[in-house]
């Protein structure tokens, strides 16, 4: 056993190293985004850089204001909307499309090449390629259509990767048993595979939800007249920057964390029923 | 090596009981049972078509027109293409532009350049990270835990992510008062942002996640009883890395620099946010161009870049056969 302690030694002298560079690498990631955070309770006279000039609400209350340059809560509200119908959109095309890739058919591989497609390409070259397609056929752009149609391709990889794992997963013979048993395609998805899938599923909307609702490059030309939030950031960056935009990324963030929160307890909860 | 990658795993990932033959028997014989897989596979098809295909062959189909007044007008020209990669003075000698290439291929050729750096410093960063999750903390609850706290920052806007690094490195930001006060410089330095610094660093905060995920989990998926193995046999730290988590990490690895090389070729809002757009990207001349409205040359630019990111992802996919791998 004598010899074994330097190597112990040795071993803690190595963990310890590791989790320090591991606080440190959340201080790197982490610390900008407090910055931000706590400068937005900025004095009124303050500017966008420490020290603080007193502690006040101002900016906060500036960002509920309707303002002059573009309304955030309206594009607050679209993103939702968009973000919520990409989610809706994913976790059905994603769940489809991995059930149907259990069974090998012709041009799977083509398809399965042009779902990961989507995640390949740059963002900006799709949304080119919409806005002057649509340019050209005499279409307008808007949020709801061209920008939820771009934003679907981006986010239907994720969810159907999750998928394709859960379905790698899949115990068949529960199907199988309740087939068996007399139980026709419909009752069989309803009864035994979508409660099993279910996870996977909520998992693969989260994706769709927070890729859209945080998506610039993909909406930067094909948003229309009205802006979604990420847009609205932009627009506010290229002018002056005060502490309003870190209220507003406070804000922004602080939803995001709330959304996954949910969709973590969500989660949570279906994963332990389908055991 | 081979029959290392077949063992049963007990990692995060392969932890479930392995199918047994009867399971993939059933998944095999039973291939008209289910729903039809026309009517799965058709509303996903057509809206990958209408809103992925047709975009993108009309982009290079757009390359190939002509500009007039009433817009596009059809046309097979190579004009823009010209304009993209010639420059004038090229083949003359004595001009001071002597085969320089355009300014179009240089902003290219500089967007892969600091992709490929920021890769590097994302792998340098985030590979110690993945390491110290799945290697060192041992408890499952803790490393999911931990890796999560990693993500966190991921799921906020990035826009928001760039403009943050104001307070830090800005003129009048946390450094530069941090230098100041401790002497080291009089009077505040300026080349941390808006520079090629506050550019790295802000692209490294934010896409180093998006290496570690990959990296943690084909690390985790190593089999402890390997390691311990290659210990008892009197293998050193660093060839039981060298031997055997080097190689067995490498698809993580793969996988993670393509998500960070496709992120970052088609970058632009950071550039314009931290870089205060004294500089260009390949994303910020394809959208000036659009922006006056010259659409076959935005076409040619997007298709400069989408062919530069396949070659860079067929050379990462040659180091490794990502689909062998899984």
């Amino acid at each position: 056993m004598a010899r074994r302690t330097p190597e112990r030694w040795r071993k803690l002298r190595v963990k310890t190293g590791f989790s320090i560079y591991y606080v440190i690498f959340l201080l790197f990631i982490y610390g900008p985004m407090f910055a931000m955070f706590v400068l937005s309770f900025q004095g009124q006279r303050g500017g966008t850089s420490f020290p603080m000039r007193g502690f006040s609400l101002y900016w906060w209350n500036k960002l509920l204001e309707p303002s002059t340059v573009g309304d955030m809560q309206g594009a607050m509200g679209r993103s939702i909307i968009l973000a919520l119908m990409v989610m809706v959109l994913t976790a059905l095309f994603s769940t489809m499309l991995a059930m149907a890739f259990r069974k090998s058919f012709l041009f799977s591989n083509v398809l399965f090449y042009t779902i990961l497609t989507g995640l390949m390409v740059p963002g900006v070259l799709l949304s080119l390629g919409m806005a002057i397609l649509l340019r050209q056929l005499g279409l307008a752009p808007a949020w709801y259509t061209s920008g939820l149609a771009v934003h679907v391709i981006w986010a239907l990889p994720f969810g159907y990767l999750v998928m394709m794992a859960v379905f790698n997963r899949f115990d068949s013979r529960l199907e199988e048993a309740a087939r068996d048993m007399g139980a026709d395609e419909w009752t069989v998805f309803k009864e035994v595979t979508f409660p099993l899938i279910t996870p996977g599923v909520v998992a693969a909307g989260l994706f769709g939800f927070t890729l859209s609702y945080d998506e610039f490059a993909r909406t930067t030309l094909l948003a229309g007249a009205q802006n979604t939030l990420p847009l609205d950031i932009n627009a506010s960056m290229t002018q002056r920057i005060r502490p309003t935009l870190f209220a507003l990324g406070t804000a922004s963030t602080l939803f995001s964390l709330l959304m996954i929160s949910i969709f973590l307890g969500i989660y949570t909860i279906l994963y332990r029923r389908s055991r | 090596m081979s029959k290392v990658s077949e063992l049963y795993h007990t990692g995060l990932i392969g932890g479930q009981p392995a199918p047994d033959d009867l399971a993939i028997q059933a998944k095999i014989s039973h291939t008209e049972e289910g729903f039809a897989t026309v009517w799965l596979i058709t509303p996903a098809a057509i809206w990958l078509i209408l809103f992925l295909v047709v975009p993108l062959v009309s982009i290079v189909i757009f390359s190939f027109w002509e500009n007039s007044p009433q817009g596009l007008s059809p046309a097979f020209s190579l004009e823009f293409y010209g304009e993209y990669f010639y420059t004038k003075g090229f083949f003359d000698p004595d001009a001071d532009r002597f085969l320089l290439p355009s300014v179009f291929i240089r902003t290219l050729g500089s967007t892969v350049y600091f992709t490929l750096v920021t890769m590097l410093l994302c792998l340098i960063v985030g590979y110690p990270i993945a390491y110290f999750l799945a290697m060192q903390v041992q408890a499952f609850k803790w490393q999911l835990a931990l890796f999560l706290l990693c993500m966190v920052p991921f799921w906020t806007s990035y826009l928001i992510r760039a403009v943050a690094w104001l307070p830090m490195l800005g003129r009048r930001g946390l450094i530069n008062q941090a230098l100041l006060g401790l002497g080291i410089v009089d009077e505040p330095v300026s080349f941390l942002f808006y520079s090629e610094f506050g550019y790295t660093m802000a692209l490294v905060q934010i896409y180093v996640v998006l290496g570690i995920g990959p990296m943690f989990f084909s690390l985790a998926k190593i089999d402890k009883d390997i390691l311990e193995a290659a210990t008892d046999m009197g293998a050193t730290p660093f060839q039981i890395f060298r031997e055997i988590i080097g190689p067995m990490s490498l698809p993580g690895v793969a996988i993670g620099m393509i998500f960070i090389f496709v992120m970052i070729m088609g970058e632009f809002a950071t550039a314009v946010v931290v870089y205060g757009g004294k500089t260009s990207t390949a994303g910020t001349v394809i959208l000036n161009y659009y922006g006056i409205a010259n659409y076959p040359f935005a076409a040619v630019n997007a298709l400069m870049l989408m062919l530069a990111m396949v070659i860079g992802i067929v050379v990462i996919l040659r180091v490794v056969d990502i689909r062998k791998e899984l």
